[in-house]
């Protein structure tokens, strides 16, 4: 089998960018698998796209205004509903910054 | 009579006029899910209670001769990417099982708005992403024609339980062909609308350019009712589209009407790829529009074959951006005793979504990195542009495409879960009308050999739904494979 696109070094480093924990054999299963995503992928390069526009939106969009009036929020009580961990007023997590004086 | 026999339309007649209760009909419902669903695994979750409370309150609405809505009565089953305040919204994700949505999508609110009955919500692929709803993280649905294969997906759940008559009508979500390959699979009706034409507002996102939500019913006219309840603009969906700018229709008004001089476009090449059975199946289905009047003109779509490509690299890019929202922070699964916070991100990530998710969010977070973008994501929107050009020329020529849904009937389980391109191969005939925004129908056509159904994608321009109903209903008057029902007695696990 040919060596892969995407290999097992460039795939750890995606991973960190998609912050995907992902163990050893998933980085191996990936790195193959999406090799031959790539691959077929590579199709592509055949069309010539020399002079064509990209096109993000099957429609034209443009963007849209609102009137800027206040409107009733869901609520922290609701906000906080479904949080994993909260003190009923913000959602907690670990602490971000060092203790020291590298902060 | 039969209640379970009465299409969505003609229940709401006659629930409308009171002489069938809506209480018998979710009764009924309720009787069929109790007999059927473990045999078939549709649902992550049902709500008798709320059901036969709501059912019996639409009834004395009716009695005390109160106006009634459009489906008054009339039991719903919503796919679990749609927001729900009732019960969960799973979008069959480990990541979301306990999620308890503090809003409904705006569907959800034009459904309970025109009197329906929610029943219950559908089984998917885990975030919409597959054609077999195998990546459900909660469940397999099984196929009600033969509960050995898959019912399609990524709307799996919604079209198996509408084959199973556990509903009067279904939603489902279709970002590259998820409400039109299951409804192949599972012999039923399935409308994806044109882009912009139905609110996405709490529709769970995956691949935001090309969701759409639409339909999953047993015949066309129900799809024609369900879009005149669920079309139109929504001020929560910037994409939604103005209907000053393009009015919604009355998808029902002249249904029954046949389309004279109709101009059928097909790619011969296409129909020919397709397994003999459904080939054979969609050259009988043209016959019967060129019996009925209709010209077949052949055209040519040399940037169709791209679509698989463009389309793995565009959903998946905008499914990395999307589904970045799953922190472990906000709502749904965080991993315990993280060490620092880059774990609360990335192990609650890992531990919660399934693996065609990691596989998806992986290859969009590579097509959009440094240094591939112009490679990959923007190779890919130019030739989503050359896709969008084969139907608008397609269309200066004729009237509407026809083509198969998929070129097979739905497979066994676990026959392409080993090859994640061998799957996303079985999207071949639906990808292109995502890329390109427009409406297709999946129409019942027949069977193959083994009784599996068999679906004719019809295509048509961007916002003519109510004239691609009509032509559906054209093919639907002339045949009646609609009508056809599994046999779910003799149809056992093996």
């Amino acid at each position: 089998m040919s060596e892969n696109k995407i290999d097992i070094a460039r795939t750890r480093q995606v991973a960190k960018l998609a912050r995907l924990a992902l163990s050893e054999e998933e980085l191996s299963q990936f790195s193959t698998q999406l090799s031959d995503i790539l691959g077929y992928i590579e199709k592509l390069s055949e069309v010539d796209t020399e002079s064509v526009e990209p096109l993000a939106h099957c429609l034209p969009v443009k963007n849209v205004f609102r009137e800027d009036i206040v409107k009733p929020s869901l609520g922290t009580e609701k906000a906080l509903a479904n949080s994993p961990a909260d003190d009923d007023e913000f959602f907690k997590v670990p602490k971000i910054l060092d203790d020291g004086s590298g902060a | 009579m039969d209640l379970l026999k009465l299409t969505c339309k003609e229940l709401r007649d006659k629930i409308a006029v009171g002489s069938i209760k809506s209480t018998d009909a979710t009764e009924a419902i309720f009787s069929q899910i109790e007999k059927h669903e473990p045999q078939i695994a549709a649902f992550i979750s049902t709500f008798k209670d709320d059901a036969l409370a709501k059912a019996k309150s639409i009834d004395e609405k009716i009695a005390a001769d109160e106006k009634s809505g459009l489906l008054a009565g009339v039991p719903i089953c919503v796919k679990d990417n749609m927001c729900t305040t009732f019960g969960p919204t799973s979008c069959a994700s480990k990541m979301l099982e306990n999620f308890h949505s503090p809003y409904n999508a705006t569907v959800v609110e034009k459904l309970l708005a025109a009197d329906a009955v929610i029943i219950g919500k559908a089984n998917l692929d885990e975030f919409a992403m597959g054609s077999s709803t195998e990546n459900s993280g909660l469940q397999q649905t099984f196929n009600p024609w033969d509960t050995r294969c898959v019912p399609g997906g990524s709307s799996g759940g919604s079209a198996a339980a509408m084959a199973t008559k556990m509903c009067f009508a279904a939603l489902g979500s279709d970002t590259g062909g998820s409400i039109r390959q299951p409804a192949s699979f599972c012999g039923v009706v399935g409308l994806k609308p044109t882009y912009g034409r139905v609110s996405r507002f709490g529709l769970v996102a995956y691949g935001s350019s090309l969701d759409q939500i639409g339909p999953i019913t047993s015949d066309v006219a129900d799809a024609a009712l369900m879009m005149n309840v669920i079309a139109g603009k929504d001020e929560n969906d910037s994409t939604s589209i103005d209907e000053k700018t393009v009015p919604v229709s009355d998808y029902l008004a002249g249904i029954e009407n046949d389309i004279d001089k109709l101009k059928i476009g097909i790619v011969p090449e296409f129909i020919a790829a397709a397994d003999p059975d459904v080939r054979n199946k969609i050259e009988e289905a043209i016959d019967c529009y060129r019996n009925a009047g209709s010209e077949i003109i052949e055209i040519k779509m040399p940037y169709f074959d791209y679509s698989i490509a463009a389309y793995y690299l565009l959903a998946t890019a905008e499914a990395s951006s999307n589904l970045a929202r799953y922190d472990g922070v906000h709502y749904g699964h965080r991993t315990d005793s993280p060490a620092d916070y880059v774990e609360v991100y990335s192990k609650s990530r890992n531990e919660a979504f399934g693996a065609e998710v990691k596989r998806r969010i992986m290859l969009g977070t590579y097509a959009l990195s440094s240094g591939y973008y112009d490679a990959y994501y923007l190779k890919a929107l130019k030739v989503r542009n050359l896709i969008r050009g084969d139907f608008t020329k397609a269309f200066e020529k004729c009237d509407c495409i026809m083509m198969p849904v998929s070129p097979t009937t739905a497979f066994k389980i676990g026959e392409k879960t080993a090859d994640p391109l061998q799957m996303y191969m079985a999207d071949i005939y639906t990808i292109a009308v995502n890329l390109a925004g427009v409406p297709a129908v999946s129409l019942p056509c027949g069977f193959d050999a083994n009784k599996l159904p068999i679906g004719l994608q019809i295509i048509a321009p961007a916002f003519e739904e109510a004239k691609l109903l009509r032509i559906a209903r054209m093919f639907e008057k002339r045949n009646d494979y609609h009508l056809e029902q599994p046999n779910l007695t003799t149809n056992k696990h093996e």
